[in-house]
């Protein structure tokens, strides 16, 4: 029953959700929804609502009004460490390490605390899960490093990794490419590309547009916590809404 | 098991077999009475560093917990003349019981304001035990030691002995936890507790776990301490003392390995034994001021961290 609803249904869905901080309203009846396996670029200017929206989504912070529904279940009032075993990961604006440890150690906190850890018994096939993400991401070499002594890429990176880790079905890459150089940003871009297509849905949130367009099969833009426009990236940039919003009048 | 649980059992045994013997050729009892000291303040410091350490959420009510240790074996003496097992083991249930009560008020705030509750919760205790006439009120209680049992030939001796087991089960259970994934997740959630919640760590739950441990592990540690002095009084069983003194001996240990409060412990009570003895007690206070301040300063992450220092130093060169 439930997981024919889910097999359906879309993957996450905003309904009406609405946050304010005091007299601020940070997101404004918002309503999306993303279906499984998309890749979705969430565009914006500064202040306007996108990162509120992600700690919407983990869990960060609980709306004012409407629902958060993931997989066919309510879980605005979920804490994030459950929707983390629910299948929604995050990576975050400002790297958030755990510094005191190594990049592999990070990874071991996602897999030790996964609602998937039933299929990694043992602490080696933890650490052989956490390496092999590590390749994929190409990290290997830094496992064993201290996170306080990586690059800003690197970090981004490790991010990325800590986030599928927990075996997500909702992948939030929240600006992994600011302050990155061109190189680095296509390297980080090929990386999510990759990381989707296989059941994992993305969204993307990100200023650098040439990435946003390469990345989304659907574009939302977020001003002043409203949707003003969403559908295809094309359609979405040539919107004079959207143009004014970035732009300016 | 693996190698190093197999030398970490061998230690204890090691450990306990030479305290054991110490206690049936050493016919001084001086030692005794100092070594019990040491010992308690290692079971207390290791204990304190499950919550204070490893998830970083300072503890400043150590002295709560260790009067409700005290009180718990004085109740449990006036009303029932209960075994010291008995007293030891229901001190630390009655811990427990705080930690988590103190927990679930508290741990949902972060940092300060949980140290700054854990000290109000040690006011309110010591003002509830001094109007409570039954087991003393402010005057405190005199009490009266049961007759020693075999092998040991005085109670101070046997206390000692007791002691001992508690620093073993204290280490364990600390070393347990450093071990597991319990271990890791407080790790993670003391260098970023958001990121560790959005990672799948469930902060709250482990947070509540090390307090109750942390907590139970305080008490039961000082149970044993009403028929050590034969008397407790509010004053000196919640006496802020116990606090700072546990907070140094970590933080000079070290608090990112068990073996760190354990040579804190060892260091600091050490010394206070020994100042006591040929100096004045008052003094003990002093230097153990001093030395905190010397170890924020020079040596931030306590001696462990110094060594690690040294040897990494060590090993480039």
């Amino acid at each position: 029953m439930t997981t024919a609803a889910t097999q359906e249904g879309p993957l996450l869905r905003i309904d009406t959700l609405t946050k304010t901080f005091g007299g601020f309203v940070a997101l404004d009846n918002v309503n999306v929804e993303i279906r499984k396996g998309e890749r979705f670029g969430l565009i914006g200017p500064n202040g306007s609502g996108k990162t509120t929206l992600v700690n919407c989504i983990s869990g960060a912070l609980r709306p004012n009004k409407g629902a958060v529904v993931f997989a066919g279940e309510d879980i605005t009032q979920v804490p994030p460490n459950q929707r983390s075993h629910r299948g929604i990961a995050r990576s975050f604006q400002i790297p958030r390490p755990f510094r005191s440890m190594t990049v592999l150690e990070n990874l071991m906190v996602a897999l030790d605390f996964a609602a998937h850890r039933h299929l990694l018994e043992t602490e080696a096939h933890r650490r052989d899960a956490a390496m092999s993400i590590l390749t994929r991401i190409g990290l290997a070499s830094r496992a064993h490093v201290a996170t306080t002594s990586l690059t800003q890429v690197e970090l981004r990176k490790m991010e990325l990794a800590r986030a599928m880790a927990t075996g997500p079905k909702l992948l939030i890459s929240d600006e992994a490419m600011a302050g990155l150089s061109t190189s680095e940003v296509d390297e980080v871009l090929d990386l999510l590309i990759s990381l989707g297509g296989e059941d994992i849905a993305i969204i993307m949130i990100e200023h650098i547009m040439q990435a946003v367009m390469r990345f989304s099969e659907r574009v939302m833009c977020l001003d002043a916590g409203k949707i003003i426009a969403i559908g295809a990236p094309a359609e979405v940039m040539s919107n004079p809404r959207v143009q004014e919003a970035y732009l300016g009048t | 098991m693996q190698r190093s649980s197999i030398a970490f059992w061998c230690g204890a045994a090691v450990f306990l077999i030479a305290m054991l013997l110490s206690t049936q050729f050493v016919t001084n009892e001086y030692p005794f009475f100092a070594g019990y000291v040491i010992l308690q303040f290692v079971v207390l410091s290791v204990a304190w560093t499950i919550l204070g350490g490893y998830a970083g959420y300072v503890n400043f009510g150590t002295n709560a917990f260790f009067g409700v240790g005290v009180y718990s074996a004085v109740l449990l003496i006036k009303a029932y003349e209960a075994p010291l097992l008995v007293q030891i083991l229901v001190a630390g249930a009655v811990g427990g019981l705080l930690g988590l009560g103190v927990g679930l008020l508290t741990l949902r705030m972060r940092g300060i304001f949980f140290s700054i509750a854990t000290i109000a919760v040690a006011i309110v205790i010591e003002t509830a035990i001094t109007n409570w006439r039954f087991v003393g009120g402010a005057a405190g209680i005199q009490l009266q030691r049961p007759p020693v049992m075999a092998p040991f030939d005085s109670y101070v001796k046997m206390l000692f002995f007791v002691q001992a087991l508690m620093v073993v089960l204290a280490v364990a259970i600390t070393r347990f936890i450093q071990n597991s994934r319990i271990g890791r997740g407080l790790q993670a959630l003391r260098d970023d507790e958001l990121a560790a919640e959005c990672t799948g760590v469930p902060t709250l739950r482990l947070k509540l776990l090390a307090c109750v441990i942390s907590g139970a592990l305080i008490s039961a540690g000082g149970a044993p301490a009403a028929l050590y002095l034969q008397y407790a009084n509010p004053e000196s069983a919640f006496n802020l003392n116990y606090s700072a003194s546990v907070l140094a001996m970590s933080l000079i240990g070290g608090t990112a390995h068990w073996i760190g409060p354990i040579i804190g412990a060892i260091l600091l009570g050490g010394t206070q034994q020994f100042l006591a003895v040929t100096i004045s007690s008052e003094i003990n206070v002093l230097v153990l001021g001093c030395m905190l301040v010397l170890f924020v300063v020079a040596a931030p992450k306590g001696i462990i961290g110094l060594v690690e220092r040294i040897r990494r130093v060590g090993g480039k060169a």
